[in-house]
């Protein structure tokens, strides 16, 4: 991606103007989604990838194929079957116990070692923590262009990716090409794209590649692995439902009104990002540009002013309601439902509506 | 042992203004800084130099004016600075930016001391992409250490080092060897105030200032744009959406004007008769508490 968004002429460069596609890439095809799996578990942003890459793939009449590395095992049949379910037409694997645990090095090589024999045109991975080490590393190898952090993938008339991302904290989008070199790579931020639906098939092909590195090639060990402990932690960016609070609640005190709803909703609660910064909540429950994409059915908006660097963390959330006493505030204009009140004084009541409610709705489940 | 913190010099974004018309961003007058996220580098860098001795290196890659943040820099006690500057540079995507410091950073190993450490930050809030650092790793061959929460364990005689690294579910602990590259976690330490002698010293350094040739750059259309894989073809503001909120307020009907209670059943009313299915969700999700 381009160090900074330049300004619209910046397009006019040497490299902007479309040549023919180099030789050697005109056999590149079909795109590719990296399945990040880690621990016996995938990360649901390689499927929401999956619907993502299914369209391009449509639109450009090729292939979708899903890249699976991992140890020998179970874990990664179950993975590549998976795959099949959300769309995938094959599934590309490297097994080898080196690639047990996330590790630069071998991940690299294996990823790599894959697009030179197969030849993909366009590459995706999940913008997560394991994704943007590896996709670095992989398009330096390859010299090829990376755009990361993306926010929206479309193939343009002649066929060439387009991806777009927000700069400067979101205040403005940019969309960036990697014309003349291949693949095309992208990293997406989980939950941006929608989760496709889930279809049981049948796996098409499984195509196993081999990985020439041994332990003893591999110069960083793994010497531990200390999981996030399971309390506590936050699901903010699958949670279907969303409580938030902003500076608007005054003080840290205060923040346990969000809390009291997320309680009573069966919710997930996050801040804006300057509560992380006074240190009132920790950094994963940032919502925003800076912090996590949400998309939940309800999001809850409390004293929140709906700066931009917010707002594109809680864009795709299907029903917007925003408490705050300035009814000019920026959050109302893209929020479904608006109410002009003290959060303070409104959120004690509005608990209380929701459990009354709730327990309405479990009376009557449990009579019908 | 020697480190070198690669440092970008960025404009304040919390004062950053879009055009209305053009869409550009306007930078006139708008406050540059050390991009925040390699503040958290510089302190990892000084702490390990205070506990083993060695040199910190600030390196950057910029305009002229980028010189400012190397002098900050030298305020909080690093040793030295370099400023790769030249009109070749100018429009350097991602890999054309890693081709650029890693050459660098090469040169200032044959130059100065050998290197033992890169730090980066985890990403800049310009460009925001986390790729700059992993580019140098492997154009240096060194080995990638991102995310890093903390270096728990450094052995120069052995030449192994032992740090946090924050993964997807967790923790990894990881032992590597010198020399790497480490991009550094924001929130992981706090920079220092910096010295009244550094601070001195830093307005009277010497800035070492290197153009593409000097950093040893043969082939300068590896860089800048001709160097670019990358094209931003568009630039563009966000669409706002069409219809502001509907307001929600305490029904006519209400026992007091103002009442909140009544405020709020009708804003419960409000967000179920907007999106049916939720109620049943809800108290799906609910019934766990
Ligand atoms: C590079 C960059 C990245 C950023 N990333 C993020 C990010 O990821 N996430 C994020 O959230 N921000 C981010 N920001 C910060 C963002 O620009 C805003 O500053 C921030 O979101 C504002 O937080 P806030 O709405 O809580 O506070 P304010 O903007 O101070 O808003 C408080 C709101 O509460 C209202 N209010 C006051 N009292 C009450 C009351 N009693 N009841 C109800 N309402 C009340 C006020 O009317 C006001 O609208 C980023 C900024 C930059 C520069
Ligand atoms: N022009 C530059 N000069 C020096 N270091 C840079 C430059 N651009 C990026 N970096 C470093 O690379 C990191 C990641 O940047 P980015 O890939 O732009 O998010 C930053 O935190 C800096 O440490």
């Amino acid at each position: 991606m381009a160090e900074t968004a330049k300004p619209a002429p910046a397009a006019g460069g040497r490299a902007a103007t479309k040549k023919e596609l180099p030789e050697r890439f005109k056999n590149h095809k079909h795109v590719w989604v990296f399945i990040e799996q880690e621990r016996g578990h995938v990360h649901p942003v390689s499927w929401e990838l999956m619907g993502a890459g299914r369209i391009l793939a449509d639109k450009l009449k090729v292939e979708l194929a899903g890249v699976l590395l991992g140890a020998p095992g179970e874990d990664t049949m179950a993975a590549a079957q998976e795959a099949a379910c959300y769309g995938a037409d094959l599934v590309y694997t490297v097994s080898n116990p080196i690639l047990a645990d996330y590790r630069n090095e071998p991940y690299t090589k294996a990823l790599t070692d894959l697009v030179e024999t197969f030849k993909p045109e366009v590459l995706l991975l999940g913008a997560t923590t394991l994704g943007r080490d590896l996709a670095g590393s992989v398009a330096t190898t390859l010299a090829t262009g990376l755009t990361a952090d993306c926010t929206g993938l479309e193939i343009d008339a002649d066929g060439s990716l387009a991806a777009t991302r927000p700069t400067f904290g979101g205040s403005l989008l940019c969309t960036i090409y990697t014309l003349n070199f291949r693949p095309q790579m992208a990293t997406v931020r989980p939950r941006v794209m929608p989760m496709p639906a889930r279809v049981e098939r049948p796996l098409g092909r499984l195509v196993e590649h081999p990985l020439a590195m041994v332990e003893e090639d591999v110069v960083t060990k793994v010497l531990k692995f200390i999981p996030d402990r399971d309390q506590n932690k936050s699901n903010l960016a699958y949670a279907d439902v969303v409580v938030a609070g902003g500076l608007g609640l005054g003080s840290p005190e205060n923040f346990q009104l969000v809390t009291q709803l997320a309680s009573v909703l069966g919710a997930e609660y996050g801040c804006s990002r300057p509560l992380v910064q006074k240190g009132w909540q920790p950094a994963d429950r940032q919502i925003g540009q800076t912090g996590k994409t949400i998309r939940p059915k309800l999001y809850i908006a409390a004293g929140i002013s709906g700066a931009i660097q917010h707002r594109v963390g809680v864009e795709g959330a299907d029903l917007i309601v925003a408490i705050n006493t300035d009814k000019n505030a920026p959050i109302f204009d893209f929020a479904h439902i608006g109410v002009v009140a003290d959060a303070l004084h409104l959120l004690p009541p509005l608990t209380e509506a929701f459990r009354r409610r709730i327990s309405a709705h479990i009376r009557d489940r449990i009579a019908s | 042992m020697h480190i070198v913190v690669c440092i970008k010099q960025v404009p304040d974004s919390a004062q950053i203004r879009v055009h209305p018309v053009t869409n550009t961003i306007m930078r006139q007058g708008v406050p540059t800084i050390i991009n925040p996220y390699d503040l958290f580098a510089i302190e990892e860098a000084l702490r390990l130099r205070d506990k083993h001795g060695g040199l910190v290196t600030i390196l950057t890659m910029g305009p002229p004016m980028a010189e400012e943040s190397l002098r900050k820099a030298l305020t909080f006690g690093a040793d030295r600075a370099v400023l790769l500057t030249d009109r070749f540079f100018a429009g350097s995507d991602t890999l054309a930016t890693s081709f650029a410091l890693a050459t660098a950073v090469k040169k200032i190993g044959e130059v100065f001391e050998p290197v033992d450490i890169v730090f980066t930050g985890k990403q800049t809030i310009d460009g925001d992409t986390a790729q700059v650092g992993p580019g140098i790793a492997k154009r240096l061959r060194l080995e990638q250490l991102t995310y890093v929460a903390g270096v728990t364990g450094l052995d120069l005689a052995g030449r192994t080092i032992e740090v946090e690294r924050r993964a997807e579910g967790g923790v990894q602990a990881l032992k590597t060897s010198l020399p790497c590259l480490i991009t550094m976690l924001e929130g992981t330490n706090e920079i220092r105030r910096g010295s009244m002698p550094d601070a001195l010293r830093a307005a009277r350094a010497e800035i070492v200032t290197w153009s593409a040739k000097d950093a040893g750059i043969e082939d300068v259309t590896r860089c800048g744009l001709r160097g670019s894989p990358t094209v931003v073809k568009r630039v563009f503001a966000p669409t706002p959406r069409s219809e502001k909120a509907k307001f929600v307020e305490v029904p006519k009907d209400a026992a007091k004007p103002g009442d909140k209670g009544a405020l709020a059943e009708a804003l419960v009313e409000s967000i179920f008769a907007h999106h049916p299915s939720l109620e049943a969700d809800i108290t799906t999700l609910a019934r766990g508490y």
